[in-house]
């Protein structure tokens, strides 16, 4: 088995099959992080740069870490401190780049479509690790896997979407992801953030938070982005909280135990409420830790596209 | 001329199990301090069987383990398909232990090579022991020899020793390519 794509825009690309292989691997990947010694030398000559134009935390780390624990070389580049900020163009300093050899390309942007523009242009294997409000592949792969270890299989599950989906790439992400697996998707958040034509990709829509929550069987709830939020989506983070914030009083309310995920970073109080994130029916920590694995898995069956 | 030519039967792998089993207890307590691993994906069954045999000998329990080496190979990106990994299950240390490693074919020694990477990632054996069911002799890329075999054959490269197990039926083949 192989890859159908040589790169990692998006879920888009990624056959159910691919999907399949990459848990597969991970299973494997995640055995090597539960070892004595956390790394095996399957990459040890491929270099790899992460670009990250954008900000993060848990994406970088976990993309670094997987990198290393497969003996890979790698670059560290963000976008605050670099010739960006004198005005270089992506393209130039991705090019510049890739003459040191590079194997790899890991990049986050703000900019939608990123990754793909640059899949056309430059000779290297891209990763996308979040572009714009567009797609977010190893979050939604993260993800469907921690259901699939929680479960068992995706198929057939209910998963509710809850939260800011308008600026969300994993919302995306996760919804042609576990779509492609087979399971039932809700959305449900302030209709100012639901977007259009969503319901096209074959989703159910609530916007009432109690009736989402008594219908799913897991909960992912997604952080509301700050950053993106040029216009007033609701009046208050107060009036969020009360009308769509999952709480413990909404989930002992309900008739079974859901379990609740969240990519991080979590803005307590807001869409998620403190106990409910440190809950046994949380398992925002294992996901963390399955970022790992995935993102292993990832390199590994697409280094394994270079030829040398 | 192409065919295949039997190695072993059924009857002649049963007997190779309860010799070899019984010369690798001659040097190794497997109740104390010496342990039997299984290269993933093809060594494992004749791992299980060698564990049962000597089971079925000395009356005690064998630490058995498998282990995969996929990661640790050489001719990864060689390869037109990414190689597909199997599981590894070693719920012991192997620290101080002295460790039996075992394979249906040993052809360049490649794979040995690959195992004994992975094997130190799990701690420091005192000793390390190879046993294989086919030894294709005079055609080691490295220098690696097993202790325990159970038959030794000379073929060329283009020809291919083919192990099939399943639960009822063993079976060791030479197939030779057209010529």
């Amino acid at each position: 088995m192989s890859l159908s794509t040589s790169h990692l825009l998006g879920i888009k690309d990624l056959t159910p099959q691919d999907i399949e292989l990459i848990f597969a691997t991970a299973d494997n990947f995640k055995e090597v992080l539960n070892r004595p010694i956390k790394k095996v030398p399957s990459l040890r000559d491929i270099t790899i740069a992460n670009l990250f134009f954008e900000n993060s935390t848990r994406t970088k780390l976990s993309f670094e870490l997987a990198e290393k624990r497969l003996s890979a070389d790698t670059l560290n580049f963000a976008a605050s401190g670099s010739s960006v900020k004198k005005g270089e163009s992506l393209i130039d300093t991705v090019n510049n780049i890739l003459s040191m050899k590079v194997d790899m390309v890991v990049i986050r942007h703000s900019e939608p479509g990123v990754p793909k523009f640059l899949s056309e242009r430059v000779n290297s294997v891209i990763i996308n690790a979040g572009d714009g409000a567009h797609e977010h592949p190893t979050q939604a792969l993260l993800d469907a896997y921690s259901i699939r270890e929680k479960f068992g299989e995706v198929k057939g599950k209910k998963v509710l979407i809850a939260g800011d989906i308008l600026h969300s790439r994993v919302a995306l992400s996760n919804i042609l992801c576990l779509k492609k697996l087979g399971a039932e998707i809700m959305l449900c958040g302030p209709a100012t953030l639901i977007p259009k034509h969503i319901h096209e990709l074959g989703v159910l829509i609530e916007n009432d938070i109690d009736k989402a929550l008594a219908w799913c069987d897991v909960a992912n709830v997604l952080r509301i982005q700050f950053e993106r939020q040029d216009d007033k989506y609701f009046p208050s983070l107060r009036e969020y909280h009360q009308h769509f914030g999952v709480t413990k009083k909404r989930l002992d309310a309900l008739d079974k135990p859901i379990v609740i995920m969240h990519p991080g970073p979590i803005n307590r109080g807001v869409e998620l409420s403190s106990d409910v994130a440190d809950s046994d029916q949380a398992i925002i920590l294992q996901q963390v830790e399955n970022g790992v694995a995935i993102r292993m898995a990832v390199l590994y069956l697409l280094a394994s596209k270079i030829k040398k | 001329m192409s065919g295949s030519i039997p190695l072993l039967n059924h009857e002649q792998i049963l007997l190779t199990i309860k010799r070899i089993a019984r010369e690798v207890i001659e040097n190794h307590d497997f109740s104390n301090d010496s342990v039997l691993i299984g290269l993933q994906p093809r060594g494992v069954l004749f791992g299980q069987k060698i564990r049962d045999e000597i089971q079925a000998i000395t009356g005690k329990n064998v630490q058995y383990g498998e282990l995969d080496i996929t990661f640790y190979r050489d001719d990864f990106r060689t390869r037109d398909m990414p190689l597909e990994p199997s599981s590894t299950k070693i719920d012991f240390s192997i620290q101080d232990k002295k460790v039996v490693m075992v394979d249906d074919v040993l052809y360049t020694g490649r794979s040995v090579r690959a195992a004994l990477d992975a094997l130190l990632d799990f701690g420091r054996p005192s000793q390390v022991e190879f046993m294989v069911l086919v030894d294709r002799r005079f055609s080691r890329h490295l220098p690696i020899q097993a202790d325990y075999v159970g038959k030794s054959v000379d073929s060329i490269e283009s020809e291919r020793v083919s192990v099939n197990w399943t639960e009822k039926d063993f079976q060791v083949n030479l197939y030779t390519p057209k010529v």
